[in-house]
Parts: C-alpha cells; structure tokens; sequence
C-alpha cells in the first residue's frame, strides 16, 4: 500500500506529463489551426453542454478559433516561458550563490547583499515596467523572469554549499589537488543538485503563473498567441454567459501549477531523507 | 636513507591561538613517521599546514617544509595543487563520509589521476582495477560502478588508499586512518600500509593518538602536546627510554591485561591541553607535569638522550645538575 505522500508525487508527476505531453503534439491532433478564425462559428460551447459539437471538442472562442487547440497551444507556451525562465534564474541563482556559500567573507557578505535587493524588488512591478517600456514578446517575458527569479535558486544553493564544503569529502578532494574550480564542479554541485531540483519545479509553477498572470494585463504574450492568461483576459468580458471561455484555461492554469507543486513537494521528501550526508 | 619531507619549526596560529609551535620532524623514505598526542594537541593542523590547506583564518609559519629536496613553502597555489594527490596524498579518519556519494568508485578513482596524468581513461580504470586488487578489494571490476554508499567501512578506507596510490605519491599522510574502524579491519588496514611502504618505498606520515599503533606500525615517533614536538626518537629507543613525563604518563595509560587488575583504577593524565595563547613561555605540560618546579616557566631546552632521540624538558638537565 503505497502512502499518501507518495500518491501525491505520483498525482503530479501525471499531471505534469500528461500537460508536457499534450503540449508538444497536441496542437497537431486536433485538426484545427490555433490562429484560423472563422466568425461564423464563435463562440460555440463544449461538446456537453447545449448547442456544443464533436467538431470543436470545448468550443470556439470569441472570434471562432478552436478552444483545444489554443488551450493546448497555451500549454505549450505556458511550459516553454516556465523551463526557460528557470533554466536562466537557475544558472543565476545557483552560482551566486554556490560562490557565496564556497568562499564565504567577503564574496558572501557580497552575495548576500545583491540577494536582499532582488527579494526588495517587486517582480510583478519590475516585469510590468519593462514590458511597458519595452513592449510585450515572448523573449521579453522568458528574459525579465529569468532575471527576477533566481533568489530562491541562490538562498538555498548558498545554505546547501556551506553545509557541504567542510564535509570529510571536499577535504578529500582538496588532498587530491583539485583547483577550487573543481570542486564547486565535481563535489558541490552534484551533492546539492537534488535541493535545486526541488527548487526548479516551484520556480516553473511560478514562472508560469506570473506569465499567465501578466498576460492577463495584457502585458505578457502578445496576441494572437494563445496564452492561458491571455485567453482569460480575452474571455472575461463574455463570462457571464459563455462562463467556460474563462472557466476552461483556469482550470488548466489550476491543474498545471497544482501539478508542479505536487512533484516539487514528493521530489522534497523524497531527497529529504538523504539530504547530503 | 634520504628524508623526503623535512618540516622545520612550523607554526600555525589561528589568530591569537597558536595551534602548532615551532614543531620540526623528517619523514625518511621507506618510513613510517607517527605523530601522536591527545584531541586538540595540533597533529591534524600539521598534516593540512603540510598540505597548505588550513582554513584562511589560519596563519603558517616555518623555517621550511622540504618536499622531495624542494622547499614547498613557497609554492603557489597551482603549485600546491599540482603536488598533492599526485606526489603526496592523504588519507582521512571517516572512510564513511571522505567518498563523494554522487560518483561511483570507478569514477572518483581515475579522476584523481587524470587530472594530475595525461591517460585515456581505460587505462586509469585499468591502473584502479591493479591497485583495488593491492589493497585487497575482491572484483575490483564490479566495484568499479559502485557508489561509495553500497561499500563496507572497511571497503572504503581500502578504496581511499588505493586512490591515495593512484598516482603513485612519495608520501602518504594518513590521519587517524583507523579510528573509525573495528579492531580487525584496523589491524588489517595497518599490515597493509606497512606492506606498501616497503613494496612502494613510501614515506608515510601517520597521525594517531593510539600508542598501540605507534609501537606495532611506527618506525619514528614524534609526541605532540600542545602543538610542540616534545619528544621525539625512534620508536624502540622511545618506548623503552621515554624521557619527557608527558611520554610517561601517554605509556602508563596504556591499560596491560595482566598487569592492571579488575576494579583497579585505569591510568591516566588529570586535566586536558591548555590552549596557547601569544607570550605564553615555558613548559606546556607544567600545569599537569607531576614532576613540574619552578625551572618549568623558563624556555626549555632540547636535549638528546640518545642517538637520535631528543626530548623538550627541564628535566635531564636537572639530573644532569644533581648528579
């Protein structure tokens, strides 16, 4: 009888693959072109409910675009901005603060100090200045996350790599004549690999809410792209009576991040046991 | 005989405590150094002082360390790095935790020599496999892909000394390698590094504060306390004469089946090793010397109680004085 804990991770790790799943062959399966538009067809609801059709399994949006299709598409780029933003905030994040954490004094004393001013800075401000300044693309959004979502990265790389580096094998290390270099390569960065991990999947549920969450304001993908968050914004004035238009990419959004933390939480404890030793 | 390393007064002090003073021994060829002495007594400090890998609050002083005939004191970091794990490497006291648990066996071994050694790496495996079976580890081959957590403690001191030897070093220093483990694996551990030192003609520098280690392993000995060498000599003349009270009391507690009874107290120095703090002179060991006088608080000379056997204390001169 597997625990509770466990199914939980197993919950996540299905959601999130079946996401990634349908997002990289989705938008293929469905027949249907994410930006056609046809205005005779708008706004048709979901198969189950009155006046839906087989032919667009959860309807057409606004302007008749099919609503699988775009959802599907929106995961697609809900994952890409989610992976990426990481990718750029972990490989920030994790050598700073492995930099700190390794050589102590004044380097962490620095370390420290520009960490304290991004946690200072608001993200949601930060990104929505830049994009109105700079004007709204997916590169744009992918680059401001990745620049502002690194604390959490470097705050436990920096905490991780000090409780590593006096341990018996770094030492060891040091008596064989590695250069400083090799060391924070071969010996820290594997041994705090799983906490980073960890960290990884709460930055990407993160990352992909704030996306949806600037696309919202209109500030994040630009249209025609399907973006979760766009596709509420898109859909919000006709909630009252096409209640689904923004119901459907909600609970995708809801799903995803719920997903996302499952796995960060499973993959937490099941390092957690082991944490280096 | 040639030395292949020569510490000359060494001293470490971590801000006002000084840790180690003016400390000098030589580790011949072929030899086995012991530097014994209690918890907190410096023996450690002086292994990584050789090493030039003390923490960066620590200060070190001496007159010169000589590696191989060449003065490593004013060897540059890259230097230092080029030195060790390939000419002098060092075994630890916790073959437990000193394996990074995130590479095999087989991967952390012939690292160590291709990163000081320009070899494919079939052949560094092939040199590991040579060197796992020396140290007695049965099929070599399959330890190869194993990660430290599936080894013995046993095991993995054996594989911490074969992948000490990977790029075949002039000297050993190996701390407390057998503290942590049980009496048989040490004995076995022990007969090891003496069959590599005469086969390899390593010098080896081993640090315990076990006497019983010392008088079956050590061809020389230095007794540390307080961060000096207070006597040092070879290990016979040492233990059959030793000269300095502290040495004494060191053999006395040495419990001897037959010789203590049941019930009867085991032997033992009161008090613990005094921290040294800047213009502290005299004798360390005074404070619990229980032959200490008033010479005591004076410098204190060394002299030579027998070919090659010297000793840090007042007191052969007071004798001398009396007789």
């Amino acid at each position: 009888m597997p625990r509770l804990k466990e199914i939980g991770f197993v919950i996540g790790l299905v959601i999130v693959g079946v996401v990634f799943v349908a997002a990289v062959i989705g938008p293929w399966l469905t027949g249907h072109d994410a930006f056609a538009q046809n205005l005779n067809a708008r706004l048709i609801p979901p198969f189950w409910m009155e006046g839906g059709s087989s032919q667009h399994w959860l309807g057409t949006d606004q302007i008749g675009r099919d609503y699988l299709t775009r959802l599907l598409y929106g995961a697609r780029i809900s994952l890409f901005i989610g992976i990426l933003t990481v990718i750029t905030s972990g490989i920030i994040g994790t050598t700073l603060g492995v930099l700190g954490g390794f050589y102590g004094g004044r380097i962490d004393d620095a370390v420290l100090f520009v960490i304290t001013c991004r946690l200072s800075i608001p993200v949601v401000l930060v990104a929505l200045a830049v994009v109105g300044l700079v004007g709204s693309s997916l590169t744009l959004v992918v680059t401001t996350l990745g620049l502002l979502l690194w604390d959490r990265f470097a705050v436990v790389a920096r905490a991780t790599t000090m409780q590593i580096r006096s341990l018996d094998y770094v030492n060891a290390a040091w008596c064989s004549g590695c250069s400083p270099l090799d060391i924070m390569r071969h010996e820290i960065l594997p041994n705090i690999s799983s906490h980073l991990m960890v960290v990884c999947t709460l930055e990407i549920a993160l990352a992909i809410l704030l996306e949806a969450s600037l696309s919202f304001l209109g500030l994040g993908v630009p249209p025609p792209l399907p973006s979760w968050g766009l596709m509420i914004a898109e859909g919000k004035d006709y909630m009252f009576f096409s209640a689904w238009v923004i119901m459907i990419p909600g609970i995708a959004l809801f799903t995803l991040v719920l997903g996302m933390n499952m796995v960060g939480d499973g993959l937490r404890r099941a390092f957690g046991t082991q944490v280096i030793k | 005989m040639t030395a292949i390393l020569d510490v000359q007064n060494l001293a470490v002090r971590f801000g006002p405590t000084l840790a180690v003073r003016d400390a000098s021994f030589i580790v011949q060829k072929g030899e086995t150094h012991c530097i014994v002495g209690e918890s907190g007594c410096g023996k450690s400090v002086t292994a990584l002082a050789i090493m030039n890998l003390l923490a960066r609050n620590a200060r070190r002083d001496a007159k010169s360390i000589t590696f191989a005939g060449r003065d490593i004191l004013a060897y540059s970091d890259r230097q230092m790095e080029d030195v060790r794990g390939n000419r002098m490497a060092m075994i630890f006291q916790e073959p437990m935790t000193s394996l990074n648990p995130s590479y095999t066996i087989g991967s952390q071994m012939t690292e160590v020599l291709r990163r000081h050694h320009n070899t494919t790496k079939d052949l560094a495996e092939q040199r590991a496999i040579g060197l796992m079976q020396r140290v007695g580890i049965t099929a070599p081959e399959m330890r190869l892909g194993q990660y430290p957590h599936q080894l013995s403690g046993g095991l993995r001191q054996r594989v911490m000394i074969a992948m000490a030897l990977m790029c075949d070093p002039e000297l050993l220093i190996a701390d407390e390698p057998t503290t942590a483990l049980d009496v048989t694996v040490q004995a076995q551990i022990l007969r090891l590094l003496a069959e590599l030192k005469q086969e390899l003609g390593l010098g080896i520098l081993l640090i315990t504060h076990d006497l019983g280690i010392v008088a079956r392993v050590a061809d020389h000995v230095s007794v540390m306390y307080a961060g000096e060498v207070i006597e040092t000599g070879r290990t016979a003349d040492l233990f059959a004469n030793p000269s300095h009270p502290y040495t004494r009391g060191l053999i006395d507690c040495v419990p001897v089946p037959g010789k203590i009874k049941p019930g009867e107290a085991l032997g033992s120095i009161p008090g613990t090793v005094p921290v040294m703090k800047d213009g502290f002179s005299g004798c360390a060991f005074r404070f619990r010397c229980p032959l200490a006088s008033e010479v005591c608080t004076q410098t204190v000379p060394r002299h030579e109680v027998g070919p090659d056997h010297l000793v840090q204390c007042h007191l052969p001169s007071r004798q001398g004085a009396g007789q």
